[in-house]
């Protein structure tokens, strides 16, 4: 690794003591020697396992449950359905008061999407578990469902979900989350060129080698230990303690260690009802999701749509964006509302434009309830940026390094949202790529610095 | 469900345990024996992270029968360090930060051990092929495959 240290030498003291040295992780002696102990290397005597009963249809009333013929399966212990949920309606941003509470913990009444858990069977074995899955008896009345993001924003596209009476998340903004900056009709007016494109992503699942799951042991002093993959502990004993109407001071979560989340292990989906199975046992429960249900029912990364118009000058100046962004929530919000909050934030990108107006859409359909995965809500729209800054360049002839040279954020600068751009360092990153590429620009360009004058 | 009973060493010490007819392995060595360096990732012989060593070879612990082990001899990276010392491929593992969450490297090292005890020096293209059961899905590979190499060359000056 080389270190270089001429960039912002004025700003930095030249003491670094961690940066550059290559330091031991300290969980590897366990992961090398096979001693790190994730959350299914817990076995505790009596352990029963949970399945699910899931929806074989993406979006359906449910007329009636018979789990009767599930309940006589040998090694079946105990089924359970949405009535034995305390707080069954919950969302996991109401910690941070984005609401409304819109997913059920098993369903109640509807389903919304192909895969939602309906009734939870806890056996002796894994194997009676699954087998007395198959002998719950769901009645289904199949309702039209949406599965495109446009075409749930029109009218007329069925209800995907009541508790929000729309098909879009409501801000306090309205129908989408808005940020306005400038005059941008006024930068289209002024551009040389306008270019407007569209760009479309797909749901991404983060395909972690361990699944998502916990193992739940009920205490003697009536609190629960909840052994967990979680990626938010927190998040997961606070939804926890509302999901089951129980104080946090009887659940002890116990993780940490995460055989791989990339942010596929931040929805609290299998811990609120693995307590609820121990407490109405009394007997340990593992809940551990097989590989078919990571990769079905897990949330995605949300497929995105991005609309991008772009007014430019011949040189070289975008004087004018106005962004459409689109998140695919699927079903329920879980992450989504913030991911596209995010996105209005982050769409003029790493550029200074004056002239700039963003809409981002958090939209439902009968998807998969897609949710965080590595900087979700920016991802896909840096890919979209990028793509149009390239095509950008294309259209004026420019070179596509020294167009972003010429738009780059510097110190200063008022971002679109309200923001002044501090501790920029576009300009040098893209300096030292120039060089490590082999992509020269002109000199004015690697004489630039992120330093405004008198900034 | 009838019980057999299996008998077979693990990482050189005898065990004997009562098993379900139609038990995996992986489920015998980890819910019955406590080796739980074996991971189940996927339990379909696609991922690798169960990946143990029987009778020299490389074996997909989640689709073998336990009672198939009779008077086997089992390795896992749970017995692979001797004494407290790291194998060459731990420490290389360690060395060349090969590991991220853990959770796929017991596998990954199994499957490069026994590469190693065939192909002493192999090239990078024997490396890539003999890891190929395995999935990572945070290093990218590069740094497991170094390790490799970097644990073969180590082997080979000791050897020496």
């Amino acid at each position: 690794m080389e270190l270089r240290k001429d960039y912002f030498a004025d700003v930095r003291k030249d003491g670094l003591n961690e940066i550059g040295q290559p330091r031991p992780r300290l969980d590897s002696p366990g992961h090398v020697t096979g001693k790190t102990a994730y959350f299914a290397d817990r076995n505790f005597p009596g352990m029963l396992h949970l399945k699910m009963v899931r929806s074989p249809h993406h979006h359906a009333r449910i007329r009636s449950i018979d789990t009767s013929e599930a309940e006589k399966h040998p090694g079946v212990v105990r089924v359970l359905t949405a009535k034995n949920v305390p707080h069954n309606v919950y969302t996991i941003l109401i910690l941070i008061q984005v609401g409304p509470e819109d997913e059920t913990v098993l369903a109640d009444g509807k389903v919304r999407w192909k895969g939602e858990a309906v009734v939870a069977v806890l056996a002796e074995t894994q194997r009676a578990a699954q087998e007395a899955v198959a002998k719950v008896k769901v009645d289904y009345e199949v309702l039209p469902a949406v599965f495109d993001i446009e075409q749930a924003l029109k009218p007329g596209a069925p209800l995907v979900n009541e508790y929000h009476g729309q098909n879009y998340y409501l801000y306090d903004s309205g129908e989408c989350r808005k940020v306005r900056f400038g005059d941008v009709e006024a930068g289209f007016a002024e551009a040389d060129h306008i270019l407007e494109q569209s760009y479309q992503s797909s749901p991404i699942e983060h395909a972690p080698t361990e699944t998502t799951g916990c193992v739940v042991v009920p205490e003697g002093n009536e609190r629960f230990t909840c052994y967990t993959n979680t990626q938010a502990m927190f998040f997961t004993l606070d939804n926890t303690s509302i999901i089951l109407q129980m104080p946090g001071s009887k659940l002890h979560f116990v993780g940490g260690t995460v055989g791989g989340g990339f942010g596929g292990k931040v929805d609290v989906i299998v811990e609120p009802i693995a307590i609820l199975g121990a407490k109405l046992t009394g007997r340990p429960v593992s809940f551990v999701y097989s590989r078919e249900e990571e990769m079905q029912i897990s949330s995605p990364r949300a497929a995105e749509k991005v609309v991008i118009k772009d007014g430019v000058m011949r040189d070289g100046r975008i004087v004018a964006r106005k962004v459409t962004g689109y998140t695919d929530a699927g079903a329920y919000s879980r992450h989504s509302p913030y991911g596209a909050q995010k996105g209005a934030a982050h769409y003029p990108g790493p550029y200074t434009i004056p002239n700039v107006w963003i809409d981002t859409y958090c939209v439902y359909t009968n998807r998969t309830p897609s949710s965080a995965m590595r900087g979700f809500g920016v991802t896909i729209g840096d890919f979209a940026l990028e793509v149009q800054m390239d095509k950008l360049a294309r259209l004026i002839g420019m070179d596509p390094l020294e167009f972003r040279f010429i738009n780059a954020y510097r110190d200063g600068d008022m971002k679109a949202h309200r923001q002044p751009t501090e501790g920029a360092a576009l300009i040098e990153c893209m300096q030292e790529a120039s060089r490590v590429a082999n992509w020269p620009v002109a000199e004015k360009y690697m004489a630039m610095s992120s330093y405004r004058k008198g900034a | 469900m009838a019980k057999v009973p299996v008998q077979f060493t693990l990482n050189g010490s005898e065990k004997a345990e009562f098993i379900e007819s139609g038990t995996t392995l992986l489920n015998a060595l980890r819910d019955k024996i406590g080796d739980t360096s074996p991971k189940g990732g996927c339990h379909q012989g696609t991922c690798g992270a169960c990946s143990v060593i029987i009778d020299g070879e490389l074996k997909l612990s989640c689709l073998t029968l336990a009672e198939t082990c009779g008077g086997a001899d089992i390795k896992t990276t749970a017995g692979l360090a001797e004494g407290g010392v790291l194998h060459p491929l731990q420490r290389a593992f360690l060395d060349a930060f090969a590991t991220q969450c853990g959770f796929c490297t017991p596998g990954m090292i199994m499957a490069a051990k026994v590469l190693l005890d065939r192909t002493p020096n192999p090239s990078r293209e024997e490396v890539v092929e003999a890891l190929s059961g395995n999935i990572c899905r945070c290093t990218g590979y590069e740094p497991i495959i170094q390790a490799v190499l970097t644990a073969a060359r180590a082997s080979s000056q000791n050897a020496a």
